[in-house]
């Protein structure tokens, strides 16, 4: 019970952090949403057995490798890839939309062609190259 | 030979890591980065030509790692069907890199290292039986993809990189969560040992988490909106190889899951058919309505994904052969266009449909490309696309899918409206007066290393743009004064158009070859009608 209620805290907290602005913030969400997942395979394993398959434990209590094996495996997957969101976050911060203030509205007195460009990215792209682009460098 | 192929089988994933690893500590400019690479990608379509043909009779072959017993190694299994799709993503790999060779961006750093180690990614979750296994494979192939985005994305766009990442992220987490539900209900994550699984709630239930995460990768309407963004602003040839080689693999364990675990069950089968029909009409109307021509093809290739599941939706012998033979052609044909696209915004800077025109009297190879290409996507003969939509309507019509079969025939006409938009915007037409601007700021860009955002000087430019005018002089036979179309300037070099030249042939050849593509596809889709002789190679019995 308490193992299904640790997933879920974890998954609803990883969701609401994915759906903040702000890279950091979506970074953490998905290192608390991996963690519920791996949680939630270790709970498939079962958690009532829990010996050692050695050292004269007994070995129809023992607990089940394999979903510790996947989790060491998707842990390590996830570190990774925490590592290159990580790197999204601080390469090419101008252009972070999910950042409060690029691309919404308030900012469009400071940074009004850069904003214009990021809301109709599909449209204006290459339009902008040559408009807008003086501006924003 | 079977048994030495099959201690080999490995080799399809760990040589391409392997050598991918190496590629890093060698030099960026060093040629071995080259002739490495691209050994190893024809290495791997030879090997994969030789699955191909050792399976073709039927044979499966199965590599139990470390020869534990069937049902507790990690198995690795080729079939025709895996042999097939394999041999097709080789095919791809290798004519990406060609032109990721030709366009200089090959140069930058480790790129040969990522493709390899992406290859051998997508050959370990082609070829793997083992649904956690494919996991790690999605992520062998991602964690690359990630690099390559980072390193090719020209245009200084970061945006679009961050929100491939977490997509992708949610989706394989989601995806991890399904294979965790699996292991609660069933004990185990091998697919053979799963096989008919699906007619438990619980499984069934647990598999369509592992479905869902698949969608998202697929680009499955509704989920489909991530694609256009992501890979519009990649770099084009990137755009090509991840277009073949992500959804295409992720279409391919939806087939194989649809097959192994639910055995076509009716129900399961309806809801695919339900949201492959909306994502190939989504994917063409929406299509319609780009002004660009990237973006335009990346929702022909969603609409793609749709036609290729009504495929494994229909779940007859006659629906799957069809949706291989689709899943084939359209990897060759989608990689075709968007490498066009890639030629025409490298060279023109732009891939706006009214900013570039009249490419047709300039550019007379890549207009035959392009028309082949076009033509055989939208499904006109002798291409490889009336092959594959041939079979498609036939087959949706011999299920007794009348609607199903009007759709598609509807929505190819869509597609080949906006196909017709490409010609006569781009290819018909008059030649803009600043497109020869847009080219020589283009030239400068990559010169110097630029970005896309970055701003260049007037006078610069409008010399570069002059000094082109000045070099390439109308063709031989035409008079510079007598000459309606203005041959002067910017042409798009000859080695940016052989790649997709080269994939629009291969169209021609499964259009005219198409009784043996069928062929193909039908030993590929009879060992997804009957998976008794994959569950028992797997399971060692």
């Amino acid at each position: 019970m308490s193992l299904a209620l640790s997933i879920g805290v974890l998954a609803a907290a990883g969701v609401f952090l994915v759906l903040q602005r702000g890279m950091i913030r979506i970074i953490l969400g998905f290192v608390l949403l991996t963690h519920a997942v791996n949680l939630l395979i270790i709970a498939a394993g079962g958690v009532s057995r829990r010996d050692a398959p050695f050292f004269g434990g007994d070995t129809s209590q023992a607990a089940d490798p394999l979903p510790q094996a996947f989790v060491l495996t998707a842990i390590v997957i996830a570190f990774a890839i925490t590592v290159v969101l990580a790197t999204f976050a601080v390469v090419g911060r101008r252009d972070d939309d999910t950042e409060a203030g690029n691309g919404s509205p308030q900012q469009s007195e400071v940074d009004g062609e850069l904003d214009a460009q990021l809301d109709s990215e599909h449209d204006s792209e290459h339009d902008s190259e040559h408009e807008s682009e003086g501006e924003r460098r | 030979m079977i048994n030495i192929v099959e201690l080999l089988l490995p080799l399809f994933v760990g040589a391409p890591l392997l050598l991918g690893g190496i590629l890093f500590v060698v030099p960026r400019h060093h040629p071995l980065q080259l002739i490495m690479g691209m050994g190893s990608l024809l290495a791997l379509l030879g090997g994969a030509i030789v699955l191909l043909i050792l399976t073709f009779d039927g044979t499966i072959l199965v590599h139990q790692i470390a020869l534990w017993p069937g049902g507790i190694s990690i198995p690795f299994v080729a079939d025709s069907f895996s042999s097939l799709i394999l041999v097709v993503a080789a095919i791809v790999s290798v004519i990406s890199f060609h032109y990721m060779i030709a366009s200089g961006e090959a140069q930058s750093p480790s790129i040969a290292s990522l493709v390899l180690i992406l290859a051998g990614g997508v050959a370990g979750a082609l070829l793997t039986a083992d649904l956690f296994n494919l996991f790690v494979f999605i992520e062998v192939m991602l964690l690359p993809s990630y690099g390559l985005l980072l390193f090719l994305s020209r245009r200084g766009d970061m945006a679009a990189s961050r929100l491939y990442v977490t997509v992708n992220l949610l989706a394989s987490t989601l995806f991890l969560a399904g294979v965790g539900l699996i292991y609660a209900v069933q004990g185990t994550v091998n697919l053979a040992a799963l096989a008919g699984a699906g007619d438990d709630p619980a499984t069934a239930i647990a598999t369509a988490v592992c479905l869902g995460a698949l969608a998202v990768k697929a680009s499955v309407f509704p989920v489909h909106g991530w694609l256009a963004r992501a890979y519009g602003s990649a770099s084009p040839a990137v755009a090509a190889l991840f277009s073949g080689l992500h959804t295409k693999v992720a279409v391919y364990v939806v087939y194989r899951i649809s097959s192994v675990v639910f055995e076509g069950d009716g129900a399961w089968m309806t809801a695919i058919m339900v949201v492959a029909a909306l994502t190939l009409a989504v994917g063409a109307f929406v299509a319609l309505g780009e002004s660009e021509i990237r973006p335009l093809m990346l929702f022909q290739m969603v609409s793609g994904i749709g036609f290729i599941l009504i495929g494994v939706a229909l779940f007859t012998p006659e629906g799957l052969t069809a949706g291989i033979v689709y899943m084939v052609h359209h990897m060759v044909v989608m990689a075709s266009l968007l490498l066009i696209a890639s030629a025409i915004e490298q060279t023109y800077g732009s891939g706006r449909l009214d900013r570039v025109a009249g490419l047709r009297t300039r550019e007379p190879l890549l207009t035959a490309a392009f028309v082949i290409s076009a033509l055989s996507l939208a499904g006109l003969p002798p291409f490889s696309g009336f092959v594959a939509k041939y079979a498609l309507v036939l087959a949706s019509a011999g299920a007794g899918q009348i609607l199903i079969a009007g759709l598609l025939i509807v929505v190819s006409l869509l597609s080949l409206m906006s196909l017709m938009r490409v010609w006569a915007d781009m290819f018909n037409g008059k030649r803009h007066k600043d497109v020869e601007l847009l080219a020589a700021e283009e030239r400068i860009r990559q010169r110097e290393g630029l970005f896309d955002g970055e701003v260049i000087d007037t006078d610069t430019a409008a010399a570069e743009a002059a000094h082109a005018l000045e070099r390439h002089g109308p063709p031989r036979g035409v008079l510079a004064s007598g000459d309606p179309h203005d041959h002067r300037g910017t042409r798009i070099p000859l080695r940016l158009v052989i790649p997709a030249l080269m994939l629009s042939g291969l169209s021609v050849g499964l259009g005219f070859g198409g009784e043996f593509l069928l062929q193909l596809a039908e030993h590929a889709s009879s060992v997804l009608t009957d998976t008794s002789g994959y569950v028992g190679a797997v399971m060692g019995r």
